[in-house]
């Protein structure tokens, strides 16, 4: 899924690890979810959007609005 | 080369499989020298021939139990992708075996083997993670 974590992370001068550590995950998740290789399950969406102090449709971008906005 | 991902829930997997693989060692040696030197009681016998079976039944179990206890879910979707290749290896190899046999085209195999290729298929589990999303997991 398409989102702004990397942008959002770099903004505040986070490495993936230090993103990890807070949200207490792998660095290696934080990866896959930037890259959107790995869809976050809900609960960890909010905790990530709570950490960021953001919407999660701020930070993640719907694929069906995305589909509908390429229509 | 990335690091491997090593989670708590992971290190504890890991010493579980240690523990279970050596306790493996110490019910095996003294059974195969048991039934080599045909010192076992008769009531005995079925016991000791099962005794090895259970730290291999202990590993599977300790999968199951990681599965449960890590907290990372992209590192336990990993293993869950792992464990279904190898679960689809073992079967596909057993089953393939099974018609070749019946046929008489191979030897037969002793059943133990197909925990041996389950392994294999967790490895290649980990392959196909590593090219598919660039992570091999544990």
């Amino acid at each position: 899924m398409e989102n702004r974590l990397r942008l959002l992370r770099a903004e505040r001068n986070w490495s993936q690890q230090d993103l990890g550590e807070r949200l207490e995950v792998s660095r290696q998740s934080v990866n896959a979810i930037e890259t959107g290789k790995y869809d976050p399950s809900l609960p960890l969406a909010f905790r990530i959007a709570e950490l960021f102090d953001l919407p999660i449709e701020d930070i993640f971008v719907s694929p069906s609005r995305r589909a509908s906005k390429a229509i | 080369m990335r690091a491997r991902i090593r989670t708590p829930a992971w290190k504890r997997y890991n010493w579980r499989v240690v523990w279970l693989s050596l306790l493996y060692a110490a019910f095996l040696l003294p059974a195969v020298y048991g039934f080599k030197h045909q010192i076992i009681p008769d009531p005995l016998k079925y016991l000791v021939a099962i005794l090895p079976a259970m730290p291999i039944i202990g590993i599977f179990g300790a999968l199951g139990r990681y599965l449960v206890e890590e907290q990372d879910e992209y590192v336990r979707m990993l293993m869950v992708r792992q464990t279904l290749w190898a679960s689809a290896f073992a079967l596909s190899i057993a089953t393939v075996w099974g018609f070749l046999d019946n046929f008489g085209l191979v030897g037969h195999a002793d059943g133990y083997w197909i925990v041996i290729v389950y392994f294999i298929g967790l490895g290649f589990g980990g392959l196909y993670n590593k090219l598919t999303l660039g992570d091999g997991g544990c």
